[in-house]
């Protein structure tokens, strides 16, 4: 019986009077790419706000690789790996691209209370760096100011940055939001060849997307968690037809 | 009456339209379909002048809407009915029709009264302040105050999200009578089957695209289009 | 780019080559030359105004430190240099005389005031941090106006400068000015070098975006606490240069109005440069010298001017001084 690598457990969060995580559960095994889908107003944000730290439940857990994280900041959570990408592109505009992801290896490699010596010349930290941008495709844009990236470079950086973190478990919300199909295809293809690697939970509207990487979906509806299952299972199953068109009218 | 033309619409690098192109014809009931994220409430919010469109052309009766302030969209005669309703909570239901109220183009067709007429329970409640309606109730008001803007195109984005659906049901009943009246509308909502009821024309998008476009009978006949671009 | 390190918080932060060590090795050689050329021209209130400067320019690098950097925006630092000026004067009230005991001690108490408010501002952000650093500022400036013994509103002459192990090193100006200039060449240096580091990067990422520093992994919260106490610290030696120089302490030191020209020196100057901050407390204190010569209510002549920089100037005097050299090729 293997761990789950994230299980939430009765999660609920309310925001004055208004429940917009009602009573969610739900395991993500290791190694699995588990998308998360909803239509308007399903809480997925919040929800996966709640699962990195930014955002504390109101009642239930979070275990993240067996470890109960309920309580843990997001610094901490990013320390055990947990990694995450952002809906609204969050990079460091005013740094290099290198220097973006030389920061997020840095997290994990030994101390930053240093007070002498050129962070930026570490090789220790521009290598693993490097590694990761010639993973994403960025490695010929490693000078640039991170803020004149175009968006869709924006966003492989943000992976780059989550890579470097050597993560177990990679939170990407809606990370083909604002590309054009041609981005995005880019970007799946990315995100499939690190399919098996690391866990990954998918926040998506783009249904092509999600059906190409996913190996489950869940479904929330207005913070209820409907169903999880098969790709193939959750598109035929009725209630989230009812969930997307409406009910039939009589 | 609305023509919007190879819209394009971005937020800062972060394009959601990239080509969308329909059009409202006077006295037509037209939806605009597609999952959520498609681009659908970014293209009403482009065409109110709330995000300026970064390519394209939207039109009204001949104005060209492109880089005009929303007000001055408004005032060409378009009225919204945002998602999420937004009414005014500070301000009691009469207070919040009465606000924006206007009449640009000659006698008004909708006054007060004539809102009390279609939303009965609207009027039973004018002195209450506008948190204190039910979501139904809400939508209502917010289809009044728009109503109250005498436009010539109305223009609801998810009209129906979160209601009951005997609320939901009392909502297409009133934008019927509003059809059979003449009025435009342009209409946002995920209630297919409602839709191909009563409204003339579908659009469909899909990723910032615009990629079927029919009657209602035409939809109804094609359940493919159901389920490549509505379902999941 | 090499324009950009001096006009905006760069991205390496340290001066990456030789063009960018123009600027500070030619203010500390200016530096180096003005007793000589005070002496040589007979014009001894050079002196006292450079050394003012210096002393000002400490503690306007140790904010830039905090502000151009960290994106601490602290609206009461001129507590630290009072409190660094009071542990001389209290200590010299006292009997105890030498710098020996009186610059830890110094430091040792903006320190500690810079940890304990730190711990308390830091849990605030932006128009609020600005006033609780600026209350606290306040504080600390009534509690010494109700300092009786030592002066209270009125402030306390001390009766000589700290002497160093007993020897009378700072006695002449002109030894304790070059004794100012190397407590600036050292703030400088030590700041050049932290901006650079690992925990320099880590505050200038928290400035560009916090939250994104969090989910990578950093307890903002820590290093800016850190940041913020390495300043206080620092501008306490400011405090200390202070009351020596001018053998005198009184709770102007640390009144807001004082914190405020420290944040008018580094905007002048250039934000996030640390050059910046010397050359817009020489600017500042230049400024105030010559145009209250012309009219009492200089700052009449000066606010305008500030308005104008912060307008067209974002870079400040360094912003500007870079765009012109850019402009004629030097730097091309």
């Amino acid at each position: 019986m293997t761990t789950p690598m994230l299980r939430l457990d009765s999660l609920r969060k309310g925001f004055g009077g208004i429940i917009v995580t009602n009573n969610v559960t739900l395991d993500v095994m290791p190694g699995e790419v588990h998308a998360i889908i909803g239509p308007n107003g399903a809480g997925k944000s919040t929800l996966v706000n709640q699962i990195s730290g930014l955002l504390a439940p109101d009642a239930g857990g979070i275990l993240f690789d067996g470890r109960d994280v309920t309580a843990l900041p997001p610094h901490a959570r990013a320390q055990i790996g947990m990694a995450r990408s952002f809906q609204i592109t969050s990079i460091l505009p005013k740094f290099p691209v290198l220097e973006n992801v030389a920061l997020a290896v840095q997290a994990r490699s030994g101390s930053s209370f240093r007070f002498f010596g050129r962070a930026a010349d570490e090789r220790e930290l521009n290598l693993p760096a490097s590694d990761a941008l010639e993973q994403v495709g960025l490695a010929g844009r490693a000078d640039v100011p991170a803020g004149d990236l175009s968006h869709g470079e924006k966003r492989a950086l943000e992976l780059a940055m989550a890579l470097a973190m050597k993560p177990k478990l990679l939170l990407l919300d809606e990370p083909m939001a604002g590309m054009a199909r041609e981005d995005s295809d880019r970007q799946v293809g990315l995100l499939k060849r690190l399919k098996g690697q690391v866990t990954m939970i998918l926040v998506e509207h783009d249904m092509a997307a999600v059906f190409a990487l996913a190996d489950r979906i869940s479904v929330l509806i207005r913070g209820q968690l409907l169903t999880t299952g098969l790709p193939e299972d959750v598109r035929a199953d009725p209630e989230v037809i009812t969930a997307y068109l409406g009910e039939q009218m009589e | 009456m609305l023509i919007v033309e190879a819209l394009k619409v971005a937020y800062g690098a972060a394009q959601v339209v990239f080509d969308v192109s329909f059009a409202v014809g006077e006295g037509e009931v037209v939806t605009l379909l597609g999952r959520n994220g498609v681009g659908k409430t970014t293209t009403i919010s482009s065409i109110m002048g709330l995000v300026p469109p970064a390519g394209g052309r939207i039109e009204f009766n001949g104005v060209a809407l492109n880089g005009l302030p929303p007000f001055r969209v408004a005032q060409t005669g378009l009225g919204l009915v945002p998602e999420g309703r937004q009414i005014f909570p500070s301000l009691n239901v009469e207070e919040n029709l009465v606000a924006t109220a206007a009449s640009r183009f000659g006698p008004p067709r909708w006054e007060l009264k004539h809102i009390y007429a279609m939303f009965p329970s609207l009027a039973e409640r004018r002195r209450n302040m506008g948190n204190q309606l039910s979501g139904g109730e809400q939508q209502m008001l917010a289809i009044g105050r728009s109503l109250m803007t005498n436009p010539k195109l109305l223009i609801l984005d998810e009209a129906t999200e979160g209601l009951a659906p005997l609320i939901r049901n009392e909502i297409w009943s009133s934008l019927k009578h509003l059809k059979t009246e003449g009025q435009a509308i342009l209409l946002v909502d995920k209630h297919v089957d409602a839709l191909i009821k009563f409204a003339d024309r579908h659009i469909v998008i899909e990723k910032g695209c615009t990629v079927w476009t029919g009657t209602s009978a035409a939809l109804a006949a094609d359940a493919t289009v159901r389920q490549r671009y509505l379902q999941v | 780019m090499a324009g950009a390190i001096f006009a905006t918080p760069s991205a390496a932060g340290r001066l990456r080559s030789r063009r960018d060590m123009v600027v500070p090795a030619l203010i500390f050689l200016v530096l180096v030359l003005v007793p000589a050329f005070a002496a040589a021209t007979a014009q001894k209130f050079l002196i006292d105004l450079t050394a003012r400067i210096m002393i000002f320019a400490v503690a306007a690098v140790a904010l830039d430190l905090v502000v151009g950097y960290g994106g601490m925006i602290s609206f009461g630092h001129a507590a630290f240099i009072g409190l660094g000026a009071y542990a001389v004067g209290i200590l010299s009230a006292e009997g105890v005389g030498d710098a020996l005991i009186a610059l830890p001690v110094a430091i040792l108490a903006a320190t500690l005031f810079a940890w304990i408010t730190g711990i308390v501002c830091l849990g605030t952000k932006g128009a609020y941090f600005i006033m609780i650093t600026l209350a606290f500022g306040q504080m600390i400036y009534f509690v010494a106006t109700s300092l009786a013994p030592y002066g209270g509103d009125n402030g306390l002459t001390i009766d000589a400068r700290d002497t160093v192990a007993g020897l009378p090193l700072f006695k002449s100006d002109t030894n304790f000015y070059y004794v100012i200039l190397l407590s600036l060449l050292a703030t400088y240096a030590f700041c050049r070098a932290l901006v650079a580091s690992r925990f320099g990067r880590v505050l200038r990422g928290a400035k560009d975006n916090a939250s994104r520093m969090a989910t990578i992994g950093f307890d903002v919260r820590r290093y800016q606490l850190v940041g913020y106490v390495i300043s206080g610290g620092l501008t306490g030696l400011s405090g200390f240069l202070l009351a020596n120089s001018t053998e005198f302490v009184s709770p102007a030191y640390m009144s807001w109005q004082r914190s405020g020209e420290l944040i008018v020196m580094i905007i002048l100057g250039g934000i996030g440069t640390l050059d910046g901050a010397i050359i817009g407390a020489a600017a500042y204190l230049v400024a105030e010298e010559w145009l209250s010569t012309l009219t009492e209510n200089w700052q009449v002549i000066f606010g305008p001017v500030l308005v104008l920089i912060v307008l067209f100037a974002r870079g400040g005097l360094i912003g500007l001084c870079v765009r012109f050299w850019r402009r004629r090729g030097a730097f091309s």
